[in-house]
């Protein structure tokens, strides 16, 4: 029934990790340090949520000498979003069966 | 915020009583909802049980019961078991309408809480009180953002 999206729902579901991935959206790529920098938590918190998120694959890291940098992956976020539209959909369909059914 | 709930309405040319009775029984529900059967102990707490050849039976329990108004179930989203917290969404019908016509919508809502322990769960829904709730739409544009950079 799900690709994951249990997962994606959960790690967004926490509003200081939403935050984090808005952050890391607007930055582009980061290190947890730099991102603790604009995120009112502290830094061994911003790698504890970057492991959900990373878990989740909703964001991919890289090394880059002593440091980790961070990105968001989108396409996890864009087949969530597709996902739900496939629920609502399917609500439609199942809507216009009652309809069919009512009205015969 | 990801988006904790669907909305999807339609109108129909049917007396709401008639409405009710196809959305609440279950030898009507297993024909439009699901294809392959249903039962419905239409009482709060009452169990639910939805079939599809192709996928099993789906339990749920009755949470709300306000005829002609308001029927609302909790479903398990996985197949043969009871609905968990962690494991359900909300499936809630809103009736309104006369002798003549029905409008019926349709909220499933509650992924947000799916896979959550108990304290991310209690402090989701705290957040959720505090007007988290955002809509579906918002996620993809989101996700359009972030596939597109400026």
């Amino acid at each position: 029934m799900t690709g994951g999206e249990d997962d994606v729902f959960a790690a967004l579901a926490d509003p200081t990790r939403w935050q984090l991935l808005n952050v890391l959206v607007s930055r582009g790529e980061g290190s947890a340090s730099a991102l603790a920098a604009e995120l009112p938590v502290s830094r061994p918190a911003v790698v504890k949520h970057l492991n959900v998120l990373s878990r989740a694959g909703l964001v991919r890291w890289r090394r880059q000498g002593r440091e980790v940098r961070y990105s968001v992956r989108p396409e996890r976020l864009d087949a969530t979003a597709r996902w739900l539209s496939r629920i609502a959909s399917e609500w439609d369909d199942r809507l216009a069966a009652l309809k069919r059914l009512a009205e015969s | 915020m990801v988006p904790d709930r669907i909305e999807r309405e339609i109108d129909i040319e049917a007396p709401i009583d008639r409405v009710w009775s196809l959305v609440t029984q279950g030898e009507h529900l297993g024909t439009w909802f699901g294809d392959a059967g249903a039962s419905v102990d239409l009482r709060v707490g009452g169990a639910v049980v939805l079939t599809w050849a192709k996928y099993g039976s789906y339990r749920g329990i009755v949470e709300k019961v306000e005829r002609p108004r308001l029927f609302s179930v909790r479903w398990s989203r996985k197949p043969d078991m009871e609905p968990v917290p962690g494991s359900s969404t909300l499936v809630e019908f809103i009736l309104t309408g006369d002798a003549n016509r029905t409008r019926v919508k349709v909220v499933e809502s509650g992924w947000r809480e799916l896979n959550l322990s108990d304290d991310e769960r209690s402090k989701a829904a705290d957040e959720n009180r505090n007007g988290w709730i955002q809509e579906l739409d918002e996620l993809q544009a989101y996700a359009q953002k972030v596939a597109t950079p400026a």
